[in-house]
Protein backbone atom coordinates (compact mmCIF):
# COMPACT_ATOMS: atom_id res chain seq x y z
CA UNK A 1 0.00 0.00 0.00
CA UNK A 2 0.95 3.24 -0.90
CA UNK A 3 1.79 5.81 2.15
CA UNK A 4 -0.12 9.47 1.51
CA UNK A 5 2.43 11.77 0.44
CA UNK A 6 2.85 14.48 3.39
CA UNK A 7 1.80 17.75 3.07
CA UNK A 8 4.82 20.44 3.08
CA UNK A 9 3.32 21.77 6.30
CA UNK A 10 3.16 18.15 7.30
CA UNK A 11 6.88 17.75 6.51
CA UNK A 12 8.18 20.73 7.79
CA UNK A 13 6.36 20.58 11.27
CA UNK A 14 8.14 16.59 11.72
CA UNK A 15 11.83 18.23 10.47
CA UNK A 16 11.08 21.05 13.08
CA UNK A 17 9.94 18.90 15.62
CA UNK A 18 12.14 16.09 15.25
CA UNK A 19 15.44 17.04 12.74
CA UNK A 20 15.97 20.25 14.06
CA UNK A 21 16.51 19.27 17.30
CA UNK A 22 18.75 16.75 16.50
CA UNK A 23 20.56 19.33 14.74
CA UNK A 24 20.57 21.95 17.52
CA UNK A 25 21.97 19.19 19.75
CA UNK A 26 24.72 18.62 17.69
CA UNK A 27 25.41 22.13 16.43
CA UNK A 28 25.80 22.74 20.36
CA UNK A 29 27.85 20.22 20.93
CA UNK A 30 30.62 20.95 17.67
CA UNK A 31 31.03 24.29 19.21
CA UNK A 32 31.51 23.24 22.59
CA UNK A 33 33.74 20.80 21.09
CA UNK A 34 35.49 23.80 19.22
CA UNK A 35 35.60 25.88 22.61
CA UNK A 36 37.50 23.20 24.42
CA UNK A 37 40.06 22.37 21.71
CA UNK A 38 40.48 26.15 21.32
CA UNK A 39 40.87 26.93 25.39
CA UNK A 40 43.55 23.52 25.08
CA UNK A 41 45.34 24.96 22.10
CA UNK A 42 45.82 28.32 24.03
CA UNK A 43 46.80 26.89 27.15
CA UNK A 44 49.54 24.82 25.07
CA UNK A 45 50.89 28.28 23.80
CA UNK A 46 51.43 29.54 26.66
CA UNK A 47 52.68 26.69 28.58
CA UNK A 48 56.14 26.86 30.35
CA UNK A 49 59.21 26.22 28.62
CA UNK A 50 60.74 23.56 30.17
CA UNK A 51 63.83 24.85 32.20
CA UNK A 52 64.89 22.09 34.00
CA UNK A 53 63.14 18.35 33.61
CA UNK A 54 59.77 18.70 35.33
CA UNK A 55 59.56 15.89 37.97
CA UNK A 56 56.09 14.22 38.14
CA UNK A 57 56.22 15.67 42.22
CA UNK A 58 56.75 19.12 40.97
CA UNK A 59 54.22 18.94 38.38
CA UNK A 60 51.59 18.08 40.94
CA UNK A 61 53.01 20.45 43.27
CA UNK A 62 52.92 23.04 41.22
CA UNK A 63 49.48 22.56 39.62
CA UNK A 64 48.16 22.30 43.22
CA UNK A 65 49.81 26.01 44.20
CA UNK A 66 48.29 26.86 40.77
CA UNK A 67 44.85 26.30 41.86
CA UNK A 68 45.27 28.40 44.88
CA UNK A 69 46.17 30.95 42.94
CA UNK A 70 43.83 33.77 41.48
CA UNK A 71 43.91 34.91 38.00
CA UNK A 72 43.93 38.67 38.02
CA UNK A 73 42.62 39.35 34.34
CA UNK A 74 39.96 36.63 34.60
CA UNK A 75 39.10 36.85 38.40
CA UNK A 76 37.17 34.13 38.85
CA UNK A 77 39.39 31.79 37.33
CA UNK A 78 42.67 30.27 39.20
CA UNK A 79 45.85 30.73 37.44
CA UNK A 80 46.24 26.68 36.49
CA UNK A 81 43.60 27.12 34.33
CA UNK A 82 43.01 30.75 33.05
CA UNK A 83 44.28 31.25 29.51
CA UNK A 84 44.95 34.99 29.64
CA UNK A 85 48.09 35.82 29.02
CA UNK A 86 49.49 37.37 32.57
CA UNK A 87 48.46 33.92 33.87
CA UNK A 88 50.88 31.60 31.40
CA UNK A 89 53.75 34.90 32.95
CA UNK A 90 53.19 34.03 36.13
CA UNK A 91 52.89 30.36 35.93
CA UNK A 92 56.54 30.84 34.33
CA UNK A 93 57.52 32.92 37.26
CA UNK A 94 56.22 30.26 39.81
CA UNK A 95 58.26 27.96 38.25
CA UNK A 96 61.24 29.77 38.32
CA UNK A 97 60.68 30.83 41.59
CA UNK A 98 60.36 26.75 42.42
CA UNK A 99 63.36 25.97 40.45
CA UNK A 100 65.23 28.40 42.48
CA UNK A 101 64.31 26.39 45.92
CA UNK A 102 61.83 28.50 47.06
CA UNK A 103 58.73 26.61 49.45
CA UNK A 104 55.18 26.90 48.49
CA UNK A 105 54.78 29.60 51.42
CA UNK A 106 57.49 32.19 49.89
CA UNK A 107 55.99 31.56 46.11
CA UNK A 108 52.77 32.89 47.77
CA UNK A 109 54.35 35.68 49.65
CA UNK A 110 56.24 37.15 46.35
CA UNK A 111 52.99 36.74 44.63
CA UNK A 112 51.09 38.74 47.97
CA UNK A 113 53.43 41.32 47.70
CA UNK A 114 53.04 42.28 44.38
CA UNK A 115 49.25 42.02 44.18
CA UNK A 116 48.12 41.50 47.66
CA UNK A 117 45.69 39.09 49.26
CA UNK A 118 43.47 39.20 46.29
CA UNK A 119 46.29 36.64 44.32
CA UNK A 120 45.07 34.11 46.94
CA UNK A 121 41.64 32.15 46.34
CA UNK A 122 41.37 31.16 50.10
CA UNK A 123 41.13 34.76 52.00
CA UNK A 124 43.58 34.66 55.42
CA UNK A 125 41.49 34.94 58.30
CA UNK A 126 42.13 38.19 59.81
CA UNK A 127 39.73 40.49 61.39
CA UNK A 128 38.69 42.46 58.62
CA UNK A 129 37.73 38.66 56.78
CA UNK A 130 35.93 37.40 59.69
CA UNK A 131 32.12 38.45 59.07
CA UNK A 132 33.05 36.18 55.27
CA UNK A 133 34.53 33.69 57.34
CA UNK A 134 31.70 33.26 60.30
CA UNK A 135 28.99 35.20 59.02
CA UNK A 136 27.40 32.02 57.53
CA UNK A 137 27.70 29.98 60.86
CA UNK A 138 25.82 32.91 62.47
CA UNK A 139 23.32 33.29 60.11
CA UNK A 140 23.13 29.48 60.28
CA UNK A 141 22.38 29.81 64.38
CA UNK A 142 20.32 32.35 64.07
CA UNK A 143 18.25 30.92 61.39
CA UNK A 144 18.10 27.26 63.73
CA UNK A 145 17.21 29.37 67.16
CA UNK A 146 14.22 31.48 64.94
CA UNK A 147 13.02 28.22 63.67
CA UNK A 148 13.27 26.59 66.79
CA UNK A 149 10.95 29.87 68.50
CA UNK A 150 8.01 29.16 65.74
CA UNK A 151 7.69 25.78 66.26
CA UNK A 152 7.76 25.43 70.31
CA UNK A 153 5.33 28.57 70.03
CA UNK A 154 2.76 26.28 67.21
CA UNK A 155 3.18 23.65 69.63
CA UNK A 156 1.80 25.62 72.29
CA UNK A 157 -1.10 27.11 70.45
CA UNK A 158 -2.01 23.71 69.66
CA UNK A 159 -1.79 22.50 73.40
CA UNK A 160 -3.59 25.47 74.67
CA UNK A 161 -6.56 25.27 72.27
CA UNK A 162 -9.37 23.56 73.98
CA UNK A 163 -11.35 20.91 72.22
CA UNK A 164 -14.61 21.34 71.40
CA UNK A 165 -17.69 19.79 73.61
CA UNK A 166 -20.30 17.30 72.23
CA UNK A 167 -22.79 20.19 72.34
CA UNK A 168 -20.76 22.24 69.75
CA UNK A 169 -20.08 19.43 67.72
CA UNK A 170 -23.78 18.46 67.03
CA UNK A 171 -24.29 22.25 66.38
CA UNK A 172 -21.46 21.82 64.09
CA UNK A 173 -22.93 18.74 62.34
CA UNK A 174 -26.45 20.66 62.24
CA UNK A 175 -24.90 23.46 60.11
CA UNK A 176 -22.69 21.55 58.04
CA UNK A 177 -26.08 19.37 56.96
CA UNK A 178 -28.10 22.61 56.28
CA UNK B 1 0.60 34.12 70.95
CA UNK B 2 0.26 32.49 74.56
CA UNK B 3 -2.50 33.64 76.87
CA UNK B 4 -0.04 34.85 79.46
CA UNK B 5 0.90 37.75 77.38
CA UNK B 6 0.19 40.83 78.78
CA UNK B 7 -1.39 43.41 76.37
CA UNK B 8 2.04 45.55 76.22
CA UNK B 9 4.48 42.84 75.69
CA UNK B 10 2.62 41.33 72.70
CA UNK B 11 2.35 44.67 71.13
CA UNK B 12 6.17 45.46 71.49
CA UNK B 13 6.91 41.96 70.37
CA UNK B 14 4.37 42.16 67.45
CA UNK B 15 6.38 45.35 66.82
CA UNK B 16 9.57 43.16 66.75
CA UNK B 17 8.61 40.55 64.88
CA UNK B 18 7.74 43.01 61.65
CA UNK B 19 10.44 45.42 62.40
CA UNK B 20 13.14 43.14 62.12
CA UNK B 21 12.83 41.00 59.20
CA UNK B 22 12.10 45.03 57.22
CA UNK B 23 15.15 45.98 59.06
CA UNK B 24 17.21 42.98 57.78
CA UNK B 25 15.73 43.21 54.26
CA UNK B 26 17.24 46.92 54.42
CA UNK B 27 20.47 45.53 55.55
CA UNK B 28 20.55 43.11 52.55
CA UNK B 29 19.55 45.77 50.03
CA UNK B 30 21.99 48.07 51.14
CA UNK B 31 25.02 45.63 50.59
CA UNK B 32 23.23 44.54 47.45
CA UNK B 33 22.98 48.26 46.13
CA UNK B 34 26.64 48.82 46.88
CA UNK B 35 27.75 45.41 45.09
CA UNK B 36 26.16 47.39 42.28
CA UNK B 37 28.73 49.86 42.50
CA UNK B 38 32.04 48.45 43.22
CA UNK B 39 34.06 48.01 40.93
CA UNK B 40 35.84 44.32 40.83
CA UNK B 41 38.76 45.30 38.39
CA UNK B 42 39.52 47.74 41.20
CA UNK B 43 41.88 45.69 43.51
CA UNK B 44 43.47 47.49 46.15
CA UNK B 45 46.96 47.78 45.43
CA UNK B 46 50.07 45.77 47.82
CA UNK B 47 52.46 48.50 46.59
CA UNK B 48 50.84 51.96 47.58
CA UNK B 49 53.44 53.51 50.29
CA UNK B 50 55.99 50.77 49.36
CA UNK B 51 59.61 51.03 47.37
CA UNK B 52 59.45 51.08 43.93
CA UNK B 53 60.78 47.77 43.08
CA UNK B 54 63.68 47.78 41.43
CA UNK B 55 64.12 47.63 37.91
CA UNK B 56 66.74 48.58 35.05
CA UNK B 57 64.98 47.78 31.31
CA UNK B 58 66.87 49.07 27.73
CA UNK B 59 64.97 52.13 26.63
CA UNK B 60 62.24 51.72 23.44
CA UNK B 61 64.28 53.90 21.49
CA UNK B 62 67.44 53.19 22.01
CA UNK B 63 67.94 49.52 23.60
CA UNK B 64 71.58 50.02 24.32
CA UNK B 65 71.06 52.55 26.95
CA UNK B 66 69.08 51.33 29.63
CA UNK B 67 66.79 53.23 32.52
CA UNK B 68 65.79 52.30 36.00
CA UNK B 69 64.05 53.70 39.21
CA UNK B 70 67.73 54.45 40.58
CA UNK B 71 67.70 57.26 38.01
CA UNK B 72 64.96 58.53 39.09
CA UNK B 73 65.73 59.09 42.50
CA UNK B 74 65.40 62.28 44.54
CA UNK B 75 62.43 63.65 41.58
CA UNK B 76 58.49 62.90 41.13
CA UNK B 77 57.69 60.87 38.46
CA UNK B 78 54.86 58.97 36.95
CA UNK B 79 55.23 55.26 35.48
CA UNK B 80 52.80 54.54 33.19
CA UNK B 81 52.13 50.72 32.05
CA UNK B 82 51.19 50.52 28.09
CA UNK B 83 51.08 48.74 25.35
CA UNK B 84 50.27 49.28 21.14
CA UNK B 85 47.85 46.35 22.28
CA UNK B 86 46.02 48.28 24.71
CA UNK B 87 42.86 49.55 23.33
CA UNK B 88 41.67 51.81 27.00
CA UNK B 89 45.33 53.13 26.69
CA UNK B 90 44.78 54.76 23.07
CA UNK B 91 41.68 56.31 24.51
CA UNK B 92 43.44 57.05 27.87
CA UNK B 93 46.68 58.35 25.66
CA UNK B 94 45.22 62.54 24.83
CA UNK B 95 45.33 62.49 29.09
CA UNK B 96 48.95 61.74 29.09
CA UNK B 97 50.03 64.20 26.45
CA UNK B 98 47.82 66.81 28.28
CA UNK B 99 49.64 66.07 31.15
CA UNK B 100 53.24 65.97 29.69
CA UNK B 101 52.40 69.23 27.64
CA UNK B 102 51.58 71.28 31.49
CA UNK B 103 55.23 69.67 32.55
CA UNK B 104 54.30 69.26 36.03
CA UNK B 105 55.77 65.94 36.34
CA UNK B 106 58.45 63.27 34.09
CA UNK B 107 56.37 61.23 32.86
CA UNK B 108 57.95 57.02 31.70
CA UNK B 109 56.27 54.48 30.08
CA UNK B 110 56.95 51.16 30.47
CA UNK B 111 55.90 49.35 27.51
CA UNK B 112 54.66 45.92 28.61
CA UNK B 113 54.20 42.87 26.77
CA UNK B 114 54.89 44.73 23.71
CA UNK B 115 56.77 44.77 20.25
CA UNK B 116 59.30 47.76 20.11
CA UNK B 117 58.47 48.56 16.47
CA UNK B 118 54.62 48.42 16.96
CA UNK B 119 55.25 50.90 20.37
CA UNK B 120 57.27 52.89 18.46
CA UNK B 121 54.91 53.42 15.35
CA UNK B 122 51.75 53.28 18.14
CA UNK B 123 53.90 56.83 19.43
CA UNK B 124 54.61 57.97 16.29
CA UNK B 125 50.39 57.77 15.11
CA UNK B 126 49.42 58.96 18.66
CA UNK B 127 52.34 61.26 20.33
CA UNK B 128 54.39 60.61 23.02
CA UNK B 129 54.03 61.93 26.50
CA UNK B 130 56.89 59.60 27.59
CA UNK B 131 60.50 61.23 28.29
CA UNK B 132 61.59 57.32 28.28
CA UNK B 133 60.01 54.22 27.21
CA UNK B 134 61.25 51.39 28.54
CA UNK B 135 60.85 47.75 27.29
CA UNK B 136 59.65 45.19 29.39
CA UNK B 137 58.95 42.81 26.76
CA UNK B 138 58.67 39.88 28.50
CA UNK B 139 56.46 41.28 30.89
CA UNK B 140 58.67 39.86 34.33
CA UNK B 141 59.04 43.57 35.44
CA UNK B 142 55.12 44.45 35.29
CA UNK B 143 54.98 41.01 37.73
CA UNK B 144 57.00 43.22 40.08
CA UNK B 145 54.61 46.37 39.86
CA UNK B 146 51.86 43.99 40.48
CA UNK B 147 50.36 44.81 36.92
CA UNK B 148 47.25 43.13 35.69
CA UNK B 149 46.08 45.05 32.82
CA UNK B 150 47.27 47.97 31.05
CA UNK B 151 47.17 51.25 31.53
CA UNK B 152 48.22 51.74 34.76
CA UNK B 153 49.67 54.69 36.65
CA UNK B 154 51.54 54.93 39.46
CA UNK B 155 53.13 58.17 41.36
CA UNK B 156 56.35 58.11 43.04
CA UNK B 157 57.57 60.35 45.60
CA UNK B 158 61.42 61.52 45.62
CA UNK B 159 62.35 59.09 48.60
CA UNK B 160 61.02 56.82 45.79
CA UNK B 161 58.00 55.06 47.80
CA UNK B 162 55.14 54.37 45.48
CA UNK B 163 52.03 57.20 46.75
CA UNK B 164 49.52 56.08 44.18
CA UNK B 165 48.17 53.95 42.05
CA UNK B 166 45.88 53.50 39.41
CA UNK B 167 44.59 50.58 37.19
CA UNK B 168 42.79 51.81 33.97
CA UNK B 169 42.55 54.69 31.59
CA UNK B 170 43.21 58.39 33.99
CA UNK B 171 40.46 61.16 32.80
CA UNK B 172 41.03 64.47 32.44
CA UNK B 173 38.46 65.21 35.87
CA UNK B 174 40.84 62.58 37.81
CA UNK B 175 44.30 64.36 36.16
CA UNK B 176 43.25 67.89 37.02
CA UNK B 177 41.31 67.04 40.43
CA UNK B 178 43.51 63.73 41.94
CA UNK B 179 46.70 63.85 40.37
CA UNK B 180 47.94 67.16 39.69
CA UNK B 181 47.27 68.37 43.13
CA UNK B 182 48.99 64.90 44.59
CA UNK B 183 52.26 65.79 42.46
CA UNK B 184 52.03 69.70 43.87
CA UNK B 185 52.15 68.75 47.27
CA UNK B 186 54.90 65.45 46.97
CA UNK B 187 57.07 68.05 44.87
CA UNK B 188 56.41 70.13 48.03
CA UNK B 189 57.45 67.75 50.88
Amino acid sequence: MKKPKPSIGEAFGAFSAGKARHWLTFVLCAFLWAGLLGTGSISAQTSIPDVRPMTPELEARLKKLETELRCLVCQNQTLAESPAGLAGDLRREIRTLADSGKSNEEIKDYLKARYGDFVLYKPPLESKTWLLWFGPFVLLVGGAFVTWRVTRRTVMVEVSTPAISDDERRRAGKLLDE
Amino acid sequence: MTMSDSPQTSKALRAWRYLLPLAIFFGLLWFMWRGLSLNPREIPSALLNKPVPAFSLPLLHDPSRSLGAADMKGKVWLLNVWGSWCVSCRYEHPVLNALAKKGVIPIIGLNWKDRPEDAKSWLVKFGDPYQFSVSDIDGRVGIDFGVYGAPETFIIDKAGMIRYKHTGPISEVMMNETLIPMIQGLNKA
